[in-house]
């Protein structure tokens, strides 16, 4: 499954909803105020690790860039432009969008 | 009503571009300055994202309105307060932001609320 | 929304006159709108004009009028940065008049 989240992780608890309910494997694509939660020293890192070590992290590179957090992104996260956000849409069966 | 100076507070704890409330803070901000007031600015929690160094908005065609406050001296608003333990919670320090602001400590936020006449939140 | 005509181009701009793109910008759109505005542009006027256009690259905001004044004054001297000099370059306004020569949206919070 593809989980999306678009919420900042100290401003709504998408993110901690989404690793508490989803099963392992999968992609957890964040984007908007979501970047937030893959940038270094953020509060939300050990959350961030455990999606790490359950899925496989994506970020869209458009969001992260107009937030001015590309120097912080977390290493193994991977950056998507919008033709990979219908891929990963595309690859998986089906979709959830932790809004 | 004329010769009385208040002190306003703009209270901005909102990441830039997810929501409105920080476009919306700052247009408001720039009409106040004409009315003479004692103005000053505060960042807590998401909101001290809005002042984060190297904002590119091109992908997200959104406009790039973090420029404008470095407009805010020209306009004799020269307070801009942080709380230091929102950057801490967010891996920023000072060097991180792209104007020169005052980075006060949770209490000494809360005393500097506590100061104002009007607090406007977004 | 309107359009005007310059060298066979169009532009669009807003019910009062302003340009929707200000980067389709160029300085014969600004003489044009200028005429509309029944001014004739003098080497004073561009001064304003590219001073307004530098603002508005560095912090994406057209200036209100006081803080217009405050910074040519600072930059090309107190003679011009005060409010009388501007006036009679812009008549109806050195913030919004000039702006809108210049290509760039009314001035925040002027109405």
């Amino acid at each position: 499954m593809l989980h999306i989240i678009n919420k900042s992780p100290q401003e709504r608890n998408s993110l901690e909803s989404c690793l508490r309910v989803a099963q392992d494997g999968g992609t957890l694509l964040l984007i908007e105020d979501a970047v937030y939660a893959a940038t270094r020293g953020n509060a939300a890192a050990a959350k961030l690790r455990e999606a790490q070590s359950r899925f496989k992290v994506c970020v869209l590179q458009a969001d992260l860039e107009a937030r001015g957090m590309a120097d912080h992104l977390i290493d193994g996260v991977t950056t998507v432009d919008y033709g990979g956000f219908v891929d990963l849409a595309a690859q998986h069966k089906n979709c959830q969008s932790w809004l | 009503m004329e010769g009385i100076v208040k002190k306003f507070m703009f209270i901005n704890r909102k990441a830039p571009y997810g929501t409105i409330y920080a476009l919306e803070s700052l247009e408001v901000v720039l009409i106040s300055a004409a009315f003479d007031q004692d103005v000053s600015l505060a960042f807590v929690d998401d909101g001290v994202y809005q002042l984060k160094k190297g904002q590119q908005t091109k992908g997200i065609e959104t406009k790039n309105f973090s420029p404008t406050y470095r407009a805010l001296d020209g306009y004799d608003i020269e307070k801009l307060y942080v709380e230091q333990e929102s950057l801490e919670a967010r891996g920023l320090t000072e060097e991180d932001l792209l104007v020169d602001v005052t980075v006060l400590s949770r209490k000494e936020m809360g005393e500097m609320m506590e100061q104002q006449d009007v607090l406007l939140s977004f | 929304m309107a359009t005007i005509e310059v060298d066979g181009k169009s532009y669009e701009t807003d019910e009062e006159g302003y340009l929707i793109d200000l980067s389709t910008w160029n300085e014969e759109v600004g003489k044009y709108i200028a005429t509309t505005e029944s001014l004739e542009l003098s080497e004073q006027h561009w001064e304003v004009i590219n001073f307004l256009r530098d603002y508005y690259n560095e912090f994406q905001i057209a200036p209100a009028v006081r803080v217009l004044t405050k910074a040519i004054g600072k930059k090309l001297g107190a003679d011009k940065g005060n409010s009388q000099y501007l006036y009679e370059l812009f008549p109806y306004g050195p913030a919004k008049q000039a702006c809108k020569i210049a290509g760039l949206p009314k001035p925040t919070g002027c109405v």
